[in-house]
Parts: structure tokens; C-alpha cells; sequence
């Protein structure tokens, strides 16, 4: 690079000071940012991509320092910088948004005036023109009627909305460098795509530089001019975002890259290169395992409904599922694909029986459920058919039981085997199935890593021998190394134990994977039904289509 | 505004309902014979069969419900045998003499406690947080009736810088013209100044008293929730747009603070409330706790149990207030999101 | 507390040496002790108080209710450490010996309370529904007083004994611990576990034994350290206007009392003995609370 840096980052190492002695969470870190230029900083949870960005504002919390190496900002170094000047920089020449921007807005203040006081105290507006600037600050982030939403407490507006105003609240004093920390995570994948959109054209307008932070490769593929990919705290590789997608040199970058799903790949082709045997391919299914029949979930308004913007008959009642039919036949993957509260979830606990539906009908195996109320399913002689796969690995298991106990627990209540030996012996073979070391068997969840909890989860949930798995989100709350393997898992354990899974999830490319059929919802209704394939590449609702066209492209693979 | 008001109101119904249920209960649940414990120690038994008549205690319990409310309603709470007087013109004469000490004693706490638990917080490590731990355990430690004795102890045996703990003015002084039935503000209301140093005199050392005691759960709580909001990512956003740290800290971090802390002054209230009965005795404070104590010990139950409801429709009436101030503060309450 | 995520700083796994769950916490109980020489002395404390409850009667050097008029107010002496009070009574033995009364006041009303309380809570945020609000309103009303003042009520109409002062510090505290119970059961009642635990055909009753209660039962003994305290006050509040004990029995709240009339003129050893008892004791378990909180729940460290 020939233009000098506007941002220069050399050998930087921070350190934090925990109980168990001083951690590194940032080593030698080397990062040049030029101007107008998008950096990308990548890594899984626990790399030091966040903390490296923080050292830059000089906001690390006070168990962590600057440890060693040199950070300049046209060309004042910010590591001796007194805080009256950091004060002065930050949010005028350095401006940071954040993830969750809901609760990055003060609760109590009207987002005007907090953008207001941003102006401020940068003396980029007096008392007489502040409002106007503030509106104008709004207006530039493409909030419609700004002046009224200059009123507005966060509480009052979507995500999205919120993510804006922080933007506008970052770029209001005309920085020369924003820094993006995961701005879009939980963001649904449409809201992604416009708030990537916005914060990429104003700061091509403005030819600000911007260093974006995120878990996901895709993303900085699609956005930034170079990305700088971060394991456990170091640098492994620095290239331009095509280089990486095309020629990852580091193995690291290449696992990263593997696992990041994508169009026009396999399960197997998220592992590393040879690590797996091919997948065989899948039986052909015939029998219907579950018919639903007109599914309906309404829940009587109260308050709260406002919060989705949904349609609502004049009785003011809220239908988060309406008149929903499909079926899963068996050996089958059914994907339910949508986003936050289109009803896939509520869809996902009716047929599980942890909730009863308000009208319809559930037939599973040819008895019908929906009968029976949700509370008396405990005892019912299919219960152990129909089992579940949490969202959050570690909120679903019990914290005082070992992994053991948890996945012995259906064993016990269901009395499939009997006698102490009988059961443990049951457990360490679930274990194998699910990889998982033996030896982890009486360990508690805190000692257990997310992808080993995930996989207590998985052994619990096959343990009874079910037909039929629901999968709620299992991977989103790992990182995609891991949600590699466990995809892998759950695709081999399925074909073993000739399982069916209603897969619920938000990521199409997630259940392209795994699934052979693809529903699609939105507003509690299916919009598109139809095989994984067809439904991706050739979409027919104009919503799918939107959907697939806001999942961030990554440059293709030429090879690929 | 007005909507959420008679919204308040309304939610203070139930409250106000179950603690009349309550205090019929304590009047009928009295064991034995509660027209004997009505009629005093001394009665004859033609006295406590008219007794008895009177209550209305031969009816059947909702009658006597039906009774007791009505009663209620008319403000008659019943008469003290030891005084004479009506319950409710007893309670009334006496109330602003506890309602000046406590609000003495919380404002006295506020004003500590507040920017000590703040300091506390910003400088996590410092000594005004080691400060504020040590107030923090100790002061819940402290039996209030204890502490009091100690302050009186030191300041008036020892020192001599405080008069006797009797009452709220000297002997020689008389009580300023009645305005507010505070003679703090009375006094100085109508120019009496010598009045106004009688009454502080009086009142500083059982003020002193309720201040250490209810110092402890405020600069707790403002510690804490300032802590816990300075760790909030709003803030993290603050200090990243640049602004100054007294802006981050008042603006941004005390004002969403001062919101748990204003809940917790419900709780401080009820404290207060109760440790006033305490102090009262301590310091032969011519309130209505230390009224109740004195027909407690006559067995004169008519005035504990108007001083029982008095305190509970007081404290109804406080929290009432809590809430709305909360409702100023935080524009989440009222809204239907919230 | 912290500005900054710091990924890399979050606990990685304990090794596999710290396997055993009892063990596991004991060790970390060692280490928070260790840590924090506060909660060491408290237990000493603790200790002590216990010893002077059980072995009272024969560990005090007179007896409590012996007077001696000859001796009547005398200041702390070697004879009479503690001085005596105005009847003669050696004021070290009552204080001593009153250690059994006031905390047996304390440890019943907390049982009593943890026990009705608890259930009440737990049932209301596991079941919701009717359950729930009639806890709730329940609660609310008691609420509604200024806690002491109900207590002086309660006492006053059931009768001025030590029973009626252990059910009305009980029935005070009553709402502290079913909204605790309440909250924390009312989380946990859609956590993942419990849901999960629904799938393997557990019943209700089952799955509040198994994984709804053993979870709370932590935050609920960091709630009875501290209203242990809270109790052992409200009883000697309530007997120091007069209410349950009675003279001469010996108990702090009743002594101090006795020695507040002295403390104008001058004598001040016979309430401030007491007292000081009363406040070391409520310290105790306050300090105890605090540390037990840091074992249970390091987060909420305040």
C-alpha cells in the first residue's frame, strides 16, 4: 500500500488482569488502515477481534492496558494520548457502532437529543442549530419523518431502526474512521442487508475508512476491500477480500472458510479437506411420519402486540401461526425458514406438544395430538418419539446435573433400560454416537465447551430412540467451525437412526445443508414450500427472493 | 399524564382494600375476648358486656366487616382510654411531629448517600468505596434504637453539645404558630429564630439517628445500580462518541441509576416507618409511634390499631408517590411496550 | 463493571481435577474465605454465637437472673467484666446466656418463613395462573405496611409472646422470600433444561424437585443468612418497646431498654453490652450472606 495509513496498528498486545492471572487476549497484532479503505477484522468468539478495537478507542475496561506495541491515528499516537485528547477524537475522527443497538442508545433519552449531545460536545452544533443538525443527522441515515422520530425513545423503534439511529449518532460529527463491532449481529438477515447497505454508501459518500468487526466471513467478503482474519488473539493472515475467498494461505482462514456455508457446497465440504468420508446419499422417503392440518396459534391482544408489526383483525387478536398445513415424511429433513416472529418457533413448540395449539390438527404416526393438552404429553406413549434439539445449548441443560445425568434422564423417565450399569453403559454408547470423549461424562455444563454441550443435547434427544427431532436453531449460538461438525453430526446420526427433522432456523444456506424440503414463513403463514434446491436457486415468492438476495455473497469460488 | 395518575390510583385499590381486610383481622383475632382487652384491665363485667354491644362483636363477622369499614369511612377509628380522645384526633395532632423527623432523617441519608455510593462506583477501588462497603454493612447492622442510645450517650452525656432527649423543643421554648405542623419550617416562617435552633437542636441527634440507619440500603443500591449501568453498553457508546466524563456519568449513568434507587426508596420508607417507633422512644419524640407504644404498654388496643392502619394508608400514599416519580423519570412506564 | 468484552478473558473450562460438583464448591468456598479474610471472621463469629447459644446456661459465670443489690450498677470490673445492672445482675452472663433466645427467635422465624414462602414462591412462578395471584396479592397486602409496624400489630392482637413475635417476623419476611422463589422459578419455568426435561416425560411435580428447586435452593441460603439478621433485629425492636419478652427473662432487645433509661446519667455499660451483642450478631450473618452470595452467584458481587 502506497497512501500513507490513516490507521496504523503495530505489534499491539493487550492484556487483561483476571484471577487466574494476566490473560492476552490481543498479541502482536499488526493492522494498517488506509483512508477511505474497509477492513474487515474476522475471528471466532474468544480471537481478540473486539478487544483490539476497543485498545484503539482506549475503552478497554480497567482490567485490561495497552500491554505493549503502537497505535497511531494520523499520525498522533494514541497510546500516549492524554484522555482530554482520546475525548476529543473519539465520536469527531473515530466513531464506533455496536452490537445490540438497542441497548447501545440510552433508555431514558430521546434518541435526538443523545445525538444532540454527541454534537455537542464536539462543538459541531450550538444551542440555536443542534435540533436542526440532529434531524439532519437522522435524515442522513434515511429515517423517514426525522423530525418526528427525533422525539422517540429507543424503546419505541424496531432493531434495525435502532441500529440506524446509533449510525447516525457515529457518523453525526463526520468521523474519519468508523469501526463496526458486529453491527448486525441478531439483526434479522433483511434488516443486515440494508443497515451493511447504508453504512457502506455513506462512508463511500464521505470517503471514510472503516474497520469492520464480525464472526462472519461472508459478510467481510461481501463489504470490505481487505480482511484480517484473527485466531485466539494474533494475526494468522492479512489479504485482500478476494485472496482469501480465492486463495487462503493460512489452514486456519482455510477452516474459517470451509465452514462458512455458502451456495452450490455440501455438508462435507464445510470439514476440513479430507476429513470425512463422503456423505452416502438419502434413502428415498415414502411413509408419512406427521401431518399438520390447518395449525393456527392466536393469542388474545394485550399490549406488546405493537412490538411486530403484524396483521391483527379488528378484534385486536394476535395470530402468531394462521391456517398452517405441511407434512414430514419419514427419513425426511423438513427446513422451517423465516425470520424473528414469523411463527416458526410457536409452529416448532405445537408440534413438539410443550404448547397447545388454537386450532388444528397434529397427526404424528398416525394418532392425533393435537388433543391432547399440552401438559398431559408428558405421559403419553409417543412422547419419547418426538424430541428436541435447544437453540442454547448451555441454557437447556440442567446446571446441577454432570453431562451423564442429563442424557441418562430420558432413559430413566422412559425405563427403556433398566439397572445403574445397564443406564451407563446406554450413556457412554450415546456419547460415541454423538463424539463425545467419555471422559466429559461427569462433567457439569460450565466445564464443557458450546460444541461439546451441544453435543450432550443431541445424545439426550436421541437417547430415547425418537422419530422425529426438532431442531430449534441448533447452531446459533456457535461458532462456524463448530456448527461445521455438528452439522455433520446431526446429517450421519440421521441417516443411522432413520430419523426425520423439522429443522428451524433462520439461515437458509444453514438448512440447504441439512434439508431436503424447504418452508418457508412469514406473518405465521407459509409463503413457498418445495425441495431445498429449487426453493434456493430458483425462488418463486418475491419474499424468498428478498430473503436469498440479503444473505451477504461472498466473491464465488471460481473452482467451487 | 392524567391517564397514568388515575391508572396509579386505581392500582393502589387492591392494596388499600387487603390492608383494611388485614387490620379488621388484627381487631377480631385478638385472642380471648377481645371486648375485655377493649374495655381495659379494669372493667366490670357489665362493662365489657356493653363493651361488647358497642363493637357490635355479638354480630355475625360481615356485619361486623360491614361495621368496622362504615366506621372507617366516618374517620372513627376509636377512642384512647389513656388519652381520652378520639384515635383519630390523637393521631392527627401527633403525625406532623413524625412526619418531620422522617423526612429529616431520609433527606439527611439522601445527601450522604447519594454522592457517596456515585464516588463508590466511578472510583471502583478507591476510599470512598472502601467507605461506602463499611457504611453499607454496618449501617444494616446497626439496631436503630442502639445507635441512638450511643449518639446520646456521646453527644449529650459526654460532650454536652446536645440537649436532653426529650421532646421536640426545650422547656423554655413554646411551638412556633402551626403553618405545616414542622417546626423547622414553622419557626422560620414566622421569624423565630430562636425557636428554629431549639427545634434543630431536638431534632439533630434522633434525625442523625434515622439518617445512619437508612444510609445503608441508599448508598447500597446507588452503588450498585451505578455499577451495573456504567457497565451498560449505552454508556460503552457514550464514552465511544467522545463525551465528557461528568456528561457520562450525570446525564447518561446517575439518571438511569437513580431509577432503581428511587424503587428501593419504597423499601427505605418502610424501614423508616418502622424504625421511627424506635427512635420515637428513644428520644421521647411526641409522635404517633411513640403514642402507640404508650397505649401498648396501657394495653390500650384502639390506638395501636388506628396507628397500624394510619401507617399503612401513609405508606400506601407514599409509594403512590414513588411510582409516579418513577413515571417522570422513565418514559418506558405507561407505554404499552413497557 | 466492564467497558470492554474481553472474549478471551471468559473462563475457558475447569479442569477435569475439579470434577465432583460438592468438591468443586468446596474448594471454592476455600477460596472465597481465603480470598476474603471477612468471611473467615464472620464464621468465627458465627461460631462463637453458636457456643453461647447452646452452652450458654453453663459457660456464664453468675446467674442471669441473680440479682445483687449491694453490687447494683456497678461499672465493668474484673469481677463483673461487663458492670451490672441495677438490680445487680452480672450483665456479661445475660448477654451470654440471651444469645440462645434471640437467635432461636431468628433460626424458627426463618425456617418457618423459608418453608412457607419458598413454596408459595416457587409454586406461583412455576405454575402462574391463579396460583400465582393469589401469592402475589398475598404478598402485595403484606407489603402494603411498613414491615415493623405490621409486626407490632400482629403481636399486639395475637398476643404479647415469644411465639407471636417468631410468626410475626415471619410473616414479614414472607414476601421477600416468595417473590425471590417467584422470580427465580418464573425463569427457569421456559429455560431450555426445564423444556428439555418436559420432552423426557417428567411430570410437573418431577421436574420442580429435579430442576426447578435444587437451582433456587443456592439464592434461597443467601436469603436466609441475611434475613437471619434482619430478624434477629426486628425481634429485639419488637421487645424493645415491650412487646414478647418479658422482664427479667434475658434477651439484647430488652436489655437494652433496661439500660436506655441509664445512659443520661451516665451508666452506659448496661445497654451498650447488649447492644453491641445484637449488632455483632446481625453483622455476622449480613457478612456471612455477602460471602455465601459470592460462592453462590459471583456475578452479582456488589
Amino acid at each position: 500500500m502506497t497512501t500513507p495509513a490513516l490507521l496504523d496498528i503495530r505489534d499491539l498486545t493487550v492484556e487483561f488482569a483476571t484471577r487466574r492471572g494476566t490473560v492476552q487476549a490481543v498479541r502482536s497484532v499488526d493492522l494498517a488502515v488506509a483512508k477511505g479503505q474497509t477492513v474487515g477484522i474476522v475471528g471466532e468468539s474468544g480471537s481478540g477481534k473486539s478487544v483490539t478495537s476497543y485498545a484503539v478507542m482506549r475503552i478497554l475496561d480497567r482490567a485490561g492496558r495497552i500491554a505493549d506495541g503502537s497505535v497511531h491515528f494520523s499520525g498522533i499516537d494514541l497510546r500516549a494520548a492524554r484522555e482530554r485528547q482520546m475525548r476529543d477524537l473519539r465520536g469527531r475522527e473515530i466513531s464506533m457502532i455496536f452490537q445490540n443497538p438497542r441497548a447501545a442508545l440510552n433508555p431514558i433519552r430521546t434518541v435526538g437529543r443523545q445525538i444532540e449531545d454527541v454534537l455537542r460536545e464536539h462543538a459541531q452544533a450550538g444551542s440555536g442549530d443542534a435540533r436542526r443538525k440532529a434531524i439532519e443527522a437522522l435524515e442522513q441515515v434515511r429515517i423517514a419523518r426525522a423530525a418526528e422520530r427525533y422525539d422517540a425513545y429507543p424503546f419505541e423503534l424496531s432493531g434495525g431502526m435502532c441500529q440506524r439511529i446509533v449510525i447516525a449518532l457515529a457518523l453525526a460529527c463526520r468521523p474519519q474512521l468508523l469501526i463496526a463491532d458486529e453491527p448486525t449481529t441478531g439483526l434479522d438477515v433483511t434488516t443486515q442487508k440494508a443497515v451493511m447497505d447504508l453504512v457502506r454508501d455513506l462512508t463511500r459518500e464521505r470517503g471514510m475508512a472503516t474497520i469492520l468487526i464480525t464472526h462472519d466471513l461472508g459478510l467481510a467478503a461481501a463489504y470490505c476491500d481487505a480482511v484480517t482474519v484473527m485466531e485466539k488473539g494474533r494475526v494468522v493472515e492479512t489479504a485482500s477480500a478476494e485472496a482469501i475467498f480465492q486463495r487462503p494461505a493460512h489452514p486456519y482462514t482455510r477452516t474459517l472458510m470451509r465452514a462458512t456455508p455458502r451456495p452450490g457446497i455440501g455438508l462435507r465440504d464445510l470439514l476440513p479437506e479430507g476429513s470425512a468420508a463422503p456423505m452416502p446419499p438419502s434413502p428415498d422417503p415414502r411413509e408419512i411420519l406427521l401431518t399438520v392440518r390447518g395449525l393456527s396459534k392466536v393469542y388474545p391482544a394485550k399490549g406488546g402486540g405493537r412490538l411486530f408489526g403484524r396483521r391483527r383483525d379488528p378484534a385486536g387478536e394476535f395470530r402468531a401461526v394462521d391456517d398452517l398445513s405441511f407434512s414430514v415424511l419419514r427419513g425426511e429433513s423438513v427446513g422451517l425458514v423465516g425470520e424473528s416472529g414469523c411463527g416458526k418457533s410457536t409452529t416448532s413448540s405445537m408440534v413438539m406438544r410443550l404448547l397447545d395449539a388454537s386450532a388444528g390438527s397434529i397427526v404424528f404416526k398416525k394418532v392425533e395430538l393435537a388433543d391432547v393438552p399440552a401438559r398431559d404429553f408428558a405421559r403419553h406413549p409417543l412422547r419419547p418419539k418426538i424430541q428436541m434439539v435447544f437453540q442454547d445449548p448451555t441454557d437447556s441443560l440442567n446446571p446441577r446435573w454432570t453431562a451423564a445425568r442429563a442424557i441418562a434422564d430420558p432413559i430413566l423417565r422412559f425405563r427403556t433400560v433398566s439397572g445403574a450399569a445397564a443406564i451407563r453403559s446406554r450413556c457412554e454408547e450415546l456419547a460415541r454416537q454423538v463424539g463425545l470423549p467419555l471422559d466429559l461424562l461427569d462433567r457439569f455444563p460450565h466445564q464443557l465447551s458450546g460444541g461439546q454441550k451441544a453435543r450432550v443435547g443431541i445424545a439426550r434427544a436421541i437417547a430415547p430412540g425418537p422419530d422425529l427431532v426438532i431442531l430449534d436453531e441448533p447452531t446459533a449460538a456457535l461458532d462456524v467451525s463448530v456448527q461445521a461438525v455438528v452439522l455433520n453430526l446431526l446429517a450421519d446420526l440421521k441417516r443411522e437412526l432413520g430419523m426425520s427433522y423439522l429443522f428451524v432456523s433462520h439461515d437458509l444456506h444453514v438448512v440447504r445443508l441439512l434439508c431436503d424440503r424447504v418452508i418457508v414463513m412469514k406473518g405465521g403463514r407459509i409463503v413457498e414450500e418445495g425441495t431445498a434446491a429449487d426453493v434456493l436457486e430458483r425462488p418463486e415468492a418475491a419474499y424468498t427472493r428478498e430473503l436469498i438476495a440479503a444473505i451477504p455473497h461472498p466473491p464465488a469460488r471460481s473452482a467451487a | 399524564m392524567l391517564r397514568i395518575l388515575v391508572d396509579r390510583l386505581l392500582t393502589t385499590l387492591p392494596a388499600l382494600a387487603g390492608v383494611v381486610v388485614v387490620c379488621f383481622l388484627l381487631t377480631r383475632v385478638l385472642p380471648g375476648d377481645t371486648a375485655a382487652y377493649f374495655a381495659g384491665p379494669a372493667a366490670t363485667p357489665q362493662a365489657i358486656e356493653q363493651i361488647r354491644k358497642e363493637l357490635g362483636l355479638d354480630r355475625p363477622v360481615p356485619e361486623q366487616f360491614g361495621r368496622y369499614v362504615t366506621e372507617l369511612a366516618r374517620g372513627d377509628l376509636g377512642q384512647s382510654l389513656t388519652t381520652g380522645q378520639p384515635v383519630l384526633a390523637d393521631l392527627k395532632s401527633r403525625l406532623p411531629a413524625s412526619a418531620e423527623l422522617t423526612l429529616f432523617g431520609l433527606v439527611l441519608a439522601l445527601v450522604v448517600a447519594l454522592p457517596l455510593g456515585i464516588l463508590a462506583a466511578v472510583k471502583q477501588g478507591s476510599l470512598a468505596d472502601h467507605l461506602c462497603r463499611i457504611v453499607a454493612t454496618a449501617g444494616v447492622s446497626l439496631p436503630v434504637f442502639f445507635t441512638g442510645l450511643l449518639l446520646v450517650y456521646l453527644f449529650y452525656f459526654v460532650l454536652g453539645w446536645s440537649p436532653a432527649p426529650l421532646g421536640r423543643l426545650d422547656s423554655f421554648a413554646s411551638a412556633p404558630p402551626t403553618l405545616t405542623g414542622f417546626y423547622l419550617l414553622d419557626s422560620l416562617a414566622a421569624g423565630e429564630v430562636e425557636t428554629f435552633r431549639s427545634a434543630l437542636a431536638q431534632i439533630a441527634l434522633p434525625g442523625l439517628t434515622l439518617a445512619i440507619f437508612a444510609l445503608a440500603p441508599i448508598a447500597r443500591i446507588t452503588r450498585a445500580s451505578m455499577l451495573a449501568v456504567l457497565g451498560a453498553d449505552f454508556v460503552r457508546t457514550a464514552r465511544a462518541a467522545g463525551l465528557s466524563g461528568r456528561k457520562v456519568v450525570i446525564t447518561y449513568a446517575f439518571r438511569n441509576a437513580v431509577l432503581p434507587v428511587v424503587t428501593t426508596l419504597g423499601m427505605v420508607f418502610s424501614f423508616l416507618l418502622g424504625a421511627n417507633v424506635l427512635v420515637e422512644k428513644v428520644f421521647a419524640w411526641p409522635g404517633v409511634g411513640s403514642y402507640a407504644v404508650e397505649a401498648l404498654i396501657a394495653s390500650d388496643y384502639a390506638p395501636v390499631q388506628g396507628f397500624v392502619l394510619a401507617m399503612a394508608i401513609l405508606y400506601i400514599v407514599l409509594n403512590l408517590l414513588i411510582d409516579l416519580a418513577y413515571g417522570l423519570i422513565d418514559p418506558r412506564v405507561g407505554s404499552a411496550a413497557a | 463493571m466492564s467497558l470492554a468484552v474481553q472474549p478471551a478473558a471468559a473462563p475457558a473450562p475447569r479442569p477435569p481435577v475439579e470434577a465432583s460438583g460438592l468438591r468443586a464448591t468446596l474448594s471454592h468456598a476455600r477460596h472465597v474465605v481465603g480470598d476474603n479474610p471477612v468471611t473467615g471472621f464472620a464464621f468465627g463469629l458465627l461460631l462463637l454465637l453458636v457456643a453461647c447459644a447452646i452452652l450458654g446456661p453453663w459457660i456464664a459465670p453468675y446467674d442471669p437472673l441473680a440479682s445483687d443489690t449491694s453490687a447494683a450498677l456497678a461499672p465493668p470490673s474484673l469481677a463483673h467484666p461487663f458492670g451490672t445492672d441495677q438490680l445487680g445482675r452480672d450483665i456479661l452472663s445475660r448477654v451470654i446466656v440471651a444469645a440462645r433466645l434471640d437467635l432461636a427467635i431468628a433460626v424458627f422465624s426463618v425456617i418457618l418463613v423459608f418453608a412457607a414462602g419458598g413454596l408459595a414462591g416457587v409454586a406461583a412462578g412455576f405454575y402462574g395462573g391463579w396460583t400465582d395471584r393469589i401469592v402475589g396479592r398475598v404478598a402485595d397486602t403484606i407489603m402494603a405496611f411498613p414491615l415493623f409496624v405490621l409486626a407490632m400489630g400482629i403481636v399486639a392482637a395475637l398476643g404479647n409472646t415469644v411465639t407471636n413475635i417468631v410468626i410475626a417476623t415471619a410473616i414479614i419476611n414472607f414476601p421477600l422470600y416468595a417473590r425471590l422463589a417467584r422470580a427465580e422459578a418464573a425463569v427457569r419455568r421456559n429455560a431450555g433444561f426445564v423444556q428439555a426435561a418436559r420432552l423426557t416425560g417428567n411430570t410437573d411435580a418431577r421436574i420442580l424437585l429435579t430442576s426447578i428447586l435444587p437451582n433456587i435452593m443456592p439464592l434461597m441460603a443467601v436469603q436466609m443468612s441475611l434475613t437471619m439478621g434482619y430478624a434477629i433485629l426486628n425481634a429485639a425492636g419488637l421487645s424493645f418497646i415491650g412487646l414478647g419478652v418479658r422482664p427479667p427473662t434475658p434477651e439484647w432487645g430488652i436489655m437494652v431498654a433496661e439500660g436506655a433509661s441509664f445512659i443520661v446519667s451516665g451508666e452506659w455499660w448496661i445497654a451498650l453490652f447488649p447492644g453491641l451483642a445484637l449488632m455483632l450478631a446481625v453483622f455476622c450473618f449480613n457478612l456471612i450472606g455477602d460471602g455465601l452470595r459470592d460462592i453462590v452467584d459471583p456475578q452479582r458481587r456488589t
